[in-house]
């Protein structure tokens, strides 16, 4: 007992290997990832019921509705690559990203008062365009409060919060209509007041980060920020690499209907399989952004694409339906625990100081837009091929893509680690 | 601001954050207490007095201890005394000997059903439904049951907008299944696009062919489907939901009235044999439900009220030019005629 005792590394607080002596995540990524939490509870709880509300309230088809909110996700990544410029201009992400929080707080307020779909439709394009806007200064304010050997794992726990709200939202509005029968405007006024709470953590408890002053950066000021920043050489494999990746993943969507192919269960529980998707992220968004930090965040963003592969083959090939489900959502949720903090923290750093949040934005509108690309281009593979054929064709080509990327790991993961 | 205010703003705004949700969510559970303790404003006849003869049956959408109750109404005396059922659906259609009901199941995790019943209003059969129901129909006979819903419902609309119409046997028979994995021919061409979403079924009377609604790139055609052929064949453009007339020569649908940004719906009514389109000019705008007819020339719809949320009214409108609505039904929602 003695002799294990006296192996512990006690007293090695400053070893990088020991994770537990390593300082918590800083408290401005524990609030900013409160905040997200406290706005995802926000809004997935009205978006949980919108449809229902629309339907028996309103009394309106969702028709008009779903067209409305795939034209928003579009305008969303435009607006996210203005706020990242702004910021950076102004250098004051917490301007930029409050602003982003606040618009979704405001429509809220509008959405007790729409009981039309033109207004109805106005909110949601309000709260589309606020999280475009707030998403990229975000993570600029995550990855300037945190030293860049502990990105990953300040991501992994934003996302890990900020997923949290996206799971308890629903919860909150289905309780809230099972507790009061058709009182949709109790949601709202509940979704309101997280809202509210949300935004004024922001302003109150985040610092006002100046990017270009930050204290924690040594020698020259760094210049205002250009948009040639963005032709940064060293940003430009990344955006090879996740945008040619992008390609090859296809929406989730898709390997659900795959799995709903195996005929194991009812399409009623068709939402538990987002929710256990969620789930599965929640759990690994930390553990994964600690494995980032330690060995190579490029690594596992590639390695993360081979989860995804390995999601497609479950999805097909695993003849046990209970098995090929849960392994599908683990291999998900691993795949989303690898990428969405990671591509953020690894954009951060491979951009100059005052280009920091164009770039977080620019790398993940390349992402969503070639996400988008290739779930449309799937579409027709998808009846052409047929599913099985379809999803076995698209691992194939991802983990090729996987191999040919590999080759520009070593490069990004060195190129981060000197900045 | 010192650190301590920062902290004590943030408490005071959490606290009354806190206090302002909780003393609304108390004031709806009053109201809906209140509710529960209002009868319908509207006359009441006895239940099971109407269940046999002609009649309307609607979902009774008064803000009362019956909204959402299945209730029917004489057919010639609409206006008249109603008598409730004690189902509860958000889209019913019925024939003389039963109904097929889809409803919201409430829960944490709210789901959605289609549910079959007998002439007496007891569930026969339950299938579930991926999501908000939309619309329901039977044949002229009972035998055959079509159901469109939509599959969202929840949150993570990562999907976007679908729908799902399956098309069955009443009594636990055969399926067809999704009529999107139906053969579609678009002006004599097979096509298979990608986005393909098909709504609002009405059934001819010989239970073979129907009519539906296929959405595809933004586009909406009016289709005429073949039960033993599997197949979606169009034969017109931008017609949805549509209703055939009894007498089966014509069909009845929605149309937007304005093409372009905002969808402004108004009815028209085409002649199955000459193909000749009439829009209803003076009729309702702002229509969004499958019609119903109530004779050979008159149609039925549902609209909601503009300042009542949840209340909607039953309105009829003759298919002749000119013929302006009346209200024929109200607090009422989904009607279907039982002759």
């Amino acid at each position: 007992v003695y002799l294990s005792l006296s192996d512990r590394p006690h007293g090695s607080a400053r070893s990088k290997e020991d994770r537990a002596a390593r300082p918590p995540v800083g408290r401005v990524v524990l609030t900013l990832g409160m905040v997200s939490l406290l706005t995802d509870v926000s809004s997935e709880s009205v978006s949980a019921i919108l449809p229902l509300y629309l339907t028996q309230v309103v009394g309106l088809s969702v028709l008009a509705y779903g067209f409305v909110d795939g034209l928003y996700q579009g305008v969303s990544a435009l607006v996210r690559i203005g706020g990242g410029w702004v910021a950076d201009r102004t250098d004051h992400p917490k301007w930029v990203a409050l602003l982003g929080y606040g618009a979704s707080a405001v429509a809220r307020v509008f959405l007790l008062f729409a009981s039309s779909a033109p207004s109805i439709a106005a909110v949601v394009a309000a709260d589309r365009v606020g999280k475009g806007v707030r998403t990229a200064p975000r993570d600029a304010m995550i990855a300037s409060a945190t030293p860049t050997e502990d990105l990953g794992r300040a991501f992994g726990t934003h996302r890990m919060l900020d997923t949290l709200g996206a799971a308890i939202g629903p919860v909150i509005a289905f309780g809230i209509l099972y507790l009061l029968p058709g009182s949709y405007s109790t949601v709202m006024v509940v979704s309101l007041a997280f809202a509210v709470v949300g935004v004024v953590l922001l302003a109150l408890m985040a610092p006002d980060q100046r990017l270009r002053r930050s204290p924690r950066s040594d020698g020259p000021t760094p210049p205002p920020f250009r948009l040639s920043d963005l032709t940064d050489r060293r940003l430009r494999p990344l955006l090879v690499v996740a945008g040619g990746l992008g390609l090859l993943t296809v929406g989730d969507g898709f390997l659900y209907l795959a799995l709903l192919e195996h005929g194991s269960f009812s399409v009623t529980w068709f939402p538990m399989l987002y929710v256990g998707t969620n789930v599965a992220y929640l759990v690994l968004a930390v553990p994964v952004g600690r494995v980032a930090d330690r060995v190579g965040r490029a690594r596992v963003l590639v390695l993360g694409h081979v989860a995804l592969a390995g999601a497609y083959l479950c999805a097909t090939i695993v003849t046990t339906a209970w098995a090929s489900t849960l392994a599908t959502l683990l291999l998900l949720g691993t795949f989303y625990a690898a990428t969405d903090g990671v591509i953020a923290a690894l954009a951060s750093r491979l951009v100059p100081t005052q280009a920091r949040t164009s770039g977080i934005a620019v790398a993940q509108t390349v992402v969503a837009v070639s996400r988008m690309a290739a779930s449309f281009a799937f579409g027709f593979g998808w009846l052409v091929l047929g599913p099985r054929v379809a999803l076995l064709v698209v691992a194939g080509l991802l983990i090729a893509a996987v191999l040919v990327a590999a080759g520009q790991v070593r490069r990004l993961d060195a190129d981060m680690a000197r900045s | 601001m010192s650190s301590r205010a920062r902290v004590l703003v943030l408490a005071v705004v959490t606290v009354v954050a806190i206090a302002l949700s909780t003393a609304y969510a108390l004031s709806e559970r009053q109201k809906i207490e209140r509710i529960g303790q209002t009868d319908p404003t509207v006359d009441l006849a006895d239940p099971g007095e109407l269940l046999d003869g002609p009649r309307i049956v609607f979902r009774h959408t008064g803000i009362d201890n019956s909204y959402g109750l299945v209730a029917m109404v004489p057919l010639d005396d609409p206006g008249g005394a109603r008598s409730f059922t004690d189902v509860a659906c958000d889209r019913v259609a019925a024939w003389s000997g039963g109904a097929s009901c889809l409803a919201t199941v409430r829960g944490v995790a709210t789901t959605f059903e289609a549910r079959e019943v007998d002439a007496d209003w007891q569930i026969r059969q339950v299938h579930p439904l991926p999501g908000v129901p939309s619309r329901t129909r039977l044949s002229d006979d009972g035998r055959l049951v079509a159901t469109t819903s939509f599959v969202t419902g929840h949150s993570y609309m990562s999907t976007g907008f679908s729908t799902s119409t399956v098309v069955r046997e009443t009594g636990g028979g055969e399926s067809w299944g999704d009529l999107e994995e139906f053969t579609l021919i678009i002006d004599g061409d097979e096509e298979r696009p990608v986005d393909r979403n098909v709504w609002g079924v009405t059934f001819e009377d010989d239970d073979e062919h129907f009519y539906a609604t296929v959405g595809t790139g933004g586009r909406t055609w009016l289709v005429r489907g073949d039960l033993a052929n599997r197949t979606l064949t169009s034969v017109a453009q931008g017609a949805e939901c549509p209703a055939i007339s009894p007498d089966g020569t014509r069909l009845a649908f929605k149309v937007d009235l304005e093409p372009g940004q905002d969808k402004v719906w108004g009815l028209a009514v085409l002649d199955l044999a000459s193909g000749e389109r009439s829009t209803l000019a003076a009729g309702p705008r702002g229509v969004d439900d499958q019609v119903a007819w109530l004779d050979d020339d008159t149609l039925l719809y549902g609209l909601p009220r503009e300042d009542e949320p949840g209340v909607t009214d039953v309105w009829s409108v003759g298919t002749e030019s000119g013929a302006e609505p009346t209200l024929l039904v109200e607090q009422a929602w989904s009607p279907t005629v039982v002759r």
